[in-house]
């Protein structure tokens, strides 16, 4: 280490040393008059923003249009290829979120920045540039999957895009990317995490535990819960005490906002803000209120909320509301918009092809990846 | 070579390794201000400053997933647990995160991890602070799990650890952070994680023991050696992966063992050597494997009955008489 860097650190080890902060005494005193406790959170309504205030060009928003749409037709096909039984084991469908993983993926540098989330990760994977090939290959349990076959629908990871999983333990993973954030600050690379979870995440000790260190220790990383209402067949209200979730980065002294994850834009607006927050060591929490169409799996019909509820969110649908802003604004035309369709559907068309060419893993592949040591002992 | 205490030889392994390498940092509770709950980290706030050296809240599922996730992320993580009791609040960290994300992800990660504290029982501490962990990690394939008896293994293993790509489970003891032994003051002094050291050789029994057991087979073999009787005692070093091939070696020339193991005895690592043992030479044996564990009950108070649930001297020399057909 360079001699500098450490004189550096011990002078705020000193600091440190004098067990309260900037060495004053610290005494626990009981006020005579109520506490009053105020605390503003920002908030990002859908149908506020505009492309020209976010800076996006014509062909900004095309990408943007065929990035959600990539998503939802990857996940269609994904189902029909589940009723076939080519695809086993869970499968999560994001459909109905895309906005979110989206307007995420727009709003870092991708293969500089990390991203983690959980098990509902093809939205995310496919947001950050991974093909559709490698991850239907996944699906499949081919060699030629993004995990070559050891991960499924729950585990996509992509380590040339900083993107560390799909994670199947709900919150387990929240510390995880604490970690990373960690790791950018310790080496000054820049870099900040996203660490998206859902609402079912707040009921584990985890997420708790990571806010805290996070702010602890002005780690360069936002916290974005996907409040899709439901954790499985539970509805937010009968789960927590407390369903206004932004409000939780109060707790731990940190800036919170409350985002409409049903619009590409208000994402990419709050998430451009708390992205550059971080960088700053500003960590922060977003709850982005968004609703997944589909069942919690696939073997989830649905049934503890109305179609009603269904097909009133799905007239907010993300890649509709991005269409008709186009259309609104003279900035496509349907024939151009169907052409990305068509486009879009050739393309995972193809990577179900591709993924039933792809052979599947062999058999002495169960003994690779488990430990970096080549001749490690297993027992027989 | 140097005389050390346990801990200073841990110490010196953690410091050696932080000079050699800026990844490599330390975290956990009261690793820093307060110098370690049992000293081992004494000074190393002083030396690194708070960047290297970092106190945590006590959110051990938080701290220890943070080092994994730093882990992903090129960092080289050593997290203390103030003892491994402790650890069983960041299991799914530990046997989800650290263990298969290497796996789940086809290779595309490592995770260059250590996890090291105190472990096993330490006195009249009862049953959640005296858990004997080595089998529990020991069953998760994608951690390694090292268990020294020594300082001067100590040092030369975890060294190793530190520098290996995999997760690694260091387990100390609390009641061997005092005891002081030669160590080799090399800054390339390495112990290859896998590989048993024959500590004692011997003709009659070869005796397995690690970590605190190791010192009752030393004094059992000191007792046999007496009457006329000659123990082999291997100190296995790393549980896992095992080197059940010395063990093997051993029980070719001895055709008998016994096993000491201070955890509880279902699924214990006593009971893996003693499968593998089978397996590996049962043509060779003359006598059943006899193992010699702590009580199959949780860890009690008082003090008649902790001693009474852990392994024994006695219990074990009763055992070695037994594999040799000799009361």
């Amino acid at each position: 280490m360079a001699s500098k860097t450490r004189k550096k650190q011990q002078a705020t080890q000193v600091d440190q040393a004098a067990g309260q902060p900037n060495g004053q005494v610290v005494q626990l005193q009981v006020p005579s008059k109520p506490i009053h406790f105020e605390q503003t959170f920002e908030t990002y309504p859908a149908g506020a923003y505009t492309h020209e205030e976010l800076g996006l060009s014509r062909e900004d928003l095309l990408a943007i249009y065929r990035n959600m749409l990539l998503q939802r037709r990857f996940e269609e096909r994904a189902a029909q290829m589940y009723g076939k039984q080519k695809i086993a084991g869970f499968l999560h469908l994001y459909i109905g979120e895309e906005a979110v993983s989206t307007g995420a993926a727009w709003s870092i540098k991708i293969g500089h920045d990390s991203v983690i989330t959980a098990y509902r990760d093809h939205g995310i994977a496919l947001a950050l540039g991974m093909t559709a090939n490698e991850c239907m290959a996944e699906l499949f349990g081919k060699i030629d999957g993004c995990s070559r076959g050891k991960g499924g629908s729950m585990h996509f990871f992509k380590a040339e895009k900083k993107f560390f999983g799909g994670h199947g333990i709900v919150g387990g993973h929240v510390p995880l990317g604490v970690g990373i954030a960690f790791a950018h600050k310790y080496k000054e690379d820049g870099g900040v995490c996203l660490t998206f979870f859902g609402d079912g995440a707040m009921g584990q000790g985890t997420v708790h535990e990571s806010m805290n260190l996070a702010a602890l220790y002005k780690l360069p990383v936002v916290f974005i819960i996907e409040n899709n209402q439901y954790a499985m067949g539970t509805a937010v209200w009968r789960a927590f005490a407390n369903t206004e979730f932004y409000r939780y980065a109060a707790n731990y002294n940190m800036p919170g906002a409350l985002v409409d994850g049903m619009d590409v834009f208000s994402v990419m607006k709050a998430l451009r803000k708390y992205v550059a927050l971080a960088r700053e060591y500003q960590p922060s929490v977003l709850e982005v209120r968004t609703y997944r169409y589909r069942g919690h799996s696939m073997s989830d019909p649905a049934k503890y909320r109305t179609k009603e509820e269904l097909e009133a969110k799905k007239k907010e649908d993300p890649i509709i509301r991005l269409k008709s802003y186009m259309l609104q604004h003279g900035l496509s035309t349907n024939e151009e918009l169907d052409a990305i369709d068509a486009d879009v559907k050739k393309e995972v068309q193809a990577s179900v092809e591709f993924a039933e060419k792809s052979p599947l893993p062999p058999l002495e592949s169960i003994y690779e990846d488990v430990y970096a040591q080549p001749d490690y002992p297993f027992l027989a | 070579m140097a005389i050390m205490q346990f801990r200073e030889a841990i110490r010196a392994a953690m410091i050696e390794e932080m000079e050699r390498d800026e990844r490599v940092f330390l975290i956990g509770e009261e690793v820093g201000q307060y110098d370690g709950a049992y000293k081992v980290s004494e000074g190393m706030l002083k030396r690194f400053g708070p960047k290297r050296v970092i106190d945590t809240p006590i959110s051990e599922a938080g701290f220890a997933g943070l080092g994994i996730g730093a882990a992903l992320n090129g960092l080289r993580p050593i997290v203390e647990f103030m003892t491994f009791n402790f650890s069983f609040v960041a299991f799914d960290q530990l046997v989800n995160n650290a263990a298969k994300i290497r796996y789940m992800s086809g290779g595309q990660f490592k995770i260059p991890i250590v996890f090291r504290g105190p472990n096993g029982a330490a006195g009249q501490l009862a049953a959640t602070h005296s858990t004997s962990t080595e089998s529990v990690y020991s069953y998760f394939p994608g951690l390694k799990v090292v268990a020294p008896s020594n300082p001067d293994d100590a040092k030369g293993l975890l060294k190793s650890a530190i520098r290996d790509d995999d997760p690694v489970i260091f387990l100390e003891s609390e009641l061997m952070y005092s005891m002081r032994g030669e160590v080799n003051e090399d800054p390339e002094y390495l112990i290859p994680l896998g590989k048993a050291r024959i500590a004692r050789e011997g003709e009659d029994v070869t005796i397995v023991a690690h970590s605190k057991s190791y010192w009752i087979a030393l004094e059992v073999a000191d007792r046999l050696a007496e009457e006329g009787y000659s123990a082999e005692v291997i100190d296995p070093r790393t549980i896992r992966p095992f080197d059940f091939d010395t063990v093997v070696q051993s029980i070719k020339k001895t055709n008998r063992c016994v096993i000491i193991d201070e955890s509880n005895p279902f699924a214990s690592v006593s009971s893996e050597v003693a499968f593998q043992v089978q397996q590996r030479a049962f043509d060779y044996l003359d006598a059943p494997v006899l193992r010699v564990t702590a009580k199959d009950t949780p860890a009690p108070y008082a003090k008649n009955l902790i001693e009474y649930y852990m392994p024994s001297a006695d219990a074990a020399y009763e055992a070695c008489k037994k594999v040799m057909y000799v009361d």
